[in-house]
């Protein structure tokens, strides 16, 4: 049974060092850790303001209703007054300001529902709130492309940037390497502020931070209360493991 | 029927009842010959937990797969939304759906689990052999529940997942295309098929399910369960009449199964409040795409629980063909040359495989990988014919069948991790070496398990008491 134990060990080991390797052959840059906290009332409205105003133009939050937002501490009345502009009552779901179609026309995509963009975006490379944290800030000026906007997180990406204004115009740092007789590109992970935006490079990334906070906690608004209950849960769990325990130990001390 | 009892005018109210129901309904024999006074081994260890765990995640799976139905819209339209519906508006829907979801893969973590119990102690020889095969036909029907059910939230993987597998059935010469047809409803997978595998899924399969455990659970008490020692304890009675190294189910492993699923439901809570993806194993984050048919995913991978046999099926290209081709003719000769069997037999052997090897060069290859895929699961049901070895339990066998049983984990294990991965030169490489040995662990054991000298069995179970 221990060489059992051992092998299994020793496969767990193996397909480890196999998902690394694979990692970092994949497409794409390395992705930033997002800084997020879905506890964090601050943050998620800040978030919530910067979604409204920024992403529901185009894109639609289709299965989240305006007043779940009460749970990150707002009331349905400032709801009303500062997030609503594409509906009319909190108790409606979040549809873009835009028709679909249009947007399908205009960009060539259609823009994607966000509800739930955050649960899906993860991957080997991280969460994905660290993905759409690493992609916000990842964009550069590319003359190629249809919108003059390019990301490295999601080369030839469709959606221009959006945040540009706040962020200004930046350029990534390449550098030049030679790879099988060839010479390769790679990005240094550095960039260069080719003009300022409103905010400061700081400020930005914190804005973003609390944007993508927001897309997490939109993906399922419940999450905190889940956690928060599982330890109730795992308390309640423990002690009757502990007295079932108990039990089974005084009837089987007649078994001889 | 039975003589009408009479109680005595003193007995509880309780003992009134239950004689009141004996006269007219079987309660109390049928308690205590399933339960009450069911005499099981008192040497069970914690691999005999997995039984009862997979009773207990069957009954979670139908109470939330109710509650979910009562929510859950089969129409292609609506069925991504309806999942998300209950995620949020619906009162403690999350926890129904992600324990629905969690119950999924860890049903087939018990059954794997309980499987292997019977792997390793012998479970599945004689007497057991009906036990067995009824346990690999639930095994079977608990894939196709599984496969069903994963097409219901209609994600990018639910969709990409069964467009895949259901297209595998169209490499069938002949009846293929129709046969895809029929299952799918459709030209690709759609609405029409989308409402039958909800139909499948919710009352047709659940039943079937429902049967076979039935006849399970009647088979093992006919026989009575088999122990980690391998031995008959029918052989050894008491003066009571009941095997002297048995005790009554009741209360002992009624007390003990309770505190082993307490602590199940500490690992499957801590899964569903804490880690509901687990990783994006149990729920893939791609399948919180929507599902979109002018999409393919980059990568469409299996659910873990599917990995393995997805990788056999993978591993079959028209290289791997040849080496089968090779095995299926050694077979064939073997039996023709060196076998005991009567004439007739040896050449229907040697022209039989002569045959398949015909066959084998004029298919495609991808048929024959789904035939391996399920030839993996159909091996399993003749696991009582196959193994000769003089004892049951792998205490009692020759130490290098140890480093086998091992060595079928590792090989498992990596074709599971394999199956879930983009292909690659290597991994294809890993894959049919993995499908080789788990196909010769099975087919070969005739002969291997023979090899070696087995420790000598007590007449008695090995228990120390607690």
């Amino acid at each position: 049974m221990k060489k059992t134990i051992l092998n299994l060990l020793v496969g767990t080991c193996l397909s480890l060092g196999m998902s690394v390797t694979v990692q970092a052959s994949s497409a794409g840059i390395a992705w930033d850790k997002a800084p997020i906290d879905v506890n964090d009332k601050a943050s998620l409205q800040n978030g919530a303001k910067l979604f409204v105003n920024y992403c529901l133009n185009c894109h639609s939050a289709a299965f989240m209703r305006y007043n779940r937002m009460t749970e990150i501490g707002l009331t349905p009345t400032q709801i009303k007054e500062n997030l609503l502009f594409a509906a009319e009552k909190v108790g409606e779901t979040m549809q873009a300001s835009i028709n679909p179609k249009e947007a399908k026309e205009l960009f060539g995509a259609a823009p994607p529902d966000l509800t739930v963009i955050a649960r899906s975006r993860a991957g080997a490379g991280g969460s994905g709130a660290d993905y759409l944290y690493t992609y916000l800030r990842s964009y550069y000026r590319d003359d190629t492309t249809t919108t003059g906007w390019n990301n490295l997180a999601f080369p030839s990406v469709a959606m221009p940037h959006v945040l540009w204004e706040l962020q200004g115009e930046r350029k990534p740092v390449f550098e030049e390497k030679q790879e099988h007789g060839q010479t390769v590109k790679h990005f240094t992970g550095k960039w260069e502020q080719v003009s300022k935006g409103t905010m400061t490079p700081a400020a930005f990334d914190q804005a973003v931070g609390d944007l993508v906070n927001f897309l997490q906690w939109m993906g399922e608004p419940g999450q905190a209360k889940r956690t928060s209950l599982g330890w109730y849960v795992l308390a309640f769990l423990s002690m009757l493991a502990f007295f079932t325990w108990r039990l089974s130990k005084s009837y089987w001390k007649d078994v001889k | 029927m039975a003589t009408f009892k009479e109680v005595s005018p003193n007995a509880t109210a309780g003992e009134k009842l239950i004689n009141w129901i004996d006269n007219r309904f079987p309660l109390t024999p049928v308690w205590e010959g399933a339960w009450g006074k069911y005499y099981a081994p008192k040497n069970f260890n914690w691999w005999y937990i997995f039984g009862i765990l997979a009773t207990v995640v069957f009954v979670i799976q139908i109470v939330t797969g109710i509650f979910l139905t009562m929510h859950y819209k089969p129409d292609a339209a609506s069925a991504f939304a309806s999942v998300e519906y209950i995620m949020r508006d619906v009162p403690w829907g999350w926890l129904i759906r992600y324990m629905h979801s969690t119950g999924a893969s860890m049903f087939f973590v018990v059954v794997y689990l309980h499987m292997y119990r019977g792997l390793i102690y012998g479970s599945y020889r004689k007497p057991r052999e009906l036990t067995w095969m009824f346990g690999c036909a639930i095994f079977l029907a608990l894939m196709a529940e599984a496969f069903m059910g994963y097409l219901l939230p209609w994600g990018q993987m639910s969709y990409w997942g069964a467009q895949v597998i259901v297209n595998l059935f169209s490499a069938i010469p002949v009846i293929g295309p129709d046969l895809s047809l029929l299952i799918r409803g459709d030209y690709v997978v759609g609405d029409a098929t989308l409402n039958r595998f909800f139909a499948f899924h919710v009352i047709a399969v659940p039943l079937v399910l429902l049967g076979l455990i039935a006849a399970h659970l009647i088979a093992l008490h006919e026989t009575g369960s088999n122990n980690p020692d391998g031995i008959e304890v029918k052989k050894n009675l008491g003066p009571d009449g009941h095997p002297v190294d048995s005790i009554p189910s009741h209360p002992y492993y009624t007390v003990h199964d309770i505190f082993g699923v307490s602590l199940f439901l500490i690992v499957f809570a801590a899964i569903v409040f804490f880690a509901p993806e687990m990783g994006g194993y149990f729920l893939e984050f791609n399948n919180f795409i929507p599902a979109d048919p002018l999409k393919t995913p980059l990568h469409i991978a299996p659910a873990w629980y599917f990995a393995p046999t997805y990788s056999m099926l993978r591993s079959v290209t028209s290289e791997m063909m040849y080496v089968l081709i090779a095995c299926v003719l050694v077979a064939g000769a073997y039996a023709g040359f060196k076998s005991n069997l009567p004439k007739p037999f040896k050449m229907a052997a040697m022209g039989g495989s002569l045959l398949l090897a015909v066959a084998m060069l004029a298919i495609d290859a991808k048929f024959w990988g789904v035939v391996v895929m399920g030839a993996a699961i159909i091996t399993l049901f003749f696991l009582p014919w196959l193994d000769n070895c003089e004892v049951k339990s792998i205490r009692y066998r020759p130490d290098w069948h140890k480093y086998m049983y091992a060595t079928f984990v590792f090989m498992f294990i990596m074709l599971g991790y394999l199956g879930m991965q983009a292909p690659s030169p290597l991994f294809e490489r890993l894959a049919q070496l993995g499908t080789l040995f788990y196909f010769g662990f099975f087919l070969l054991m005739p002969w291997w398990s023979k090899i070696g000298k087995c420790k000598p069995v007590p007449d008695r179970v090995t228990f120390k008491p607690h």
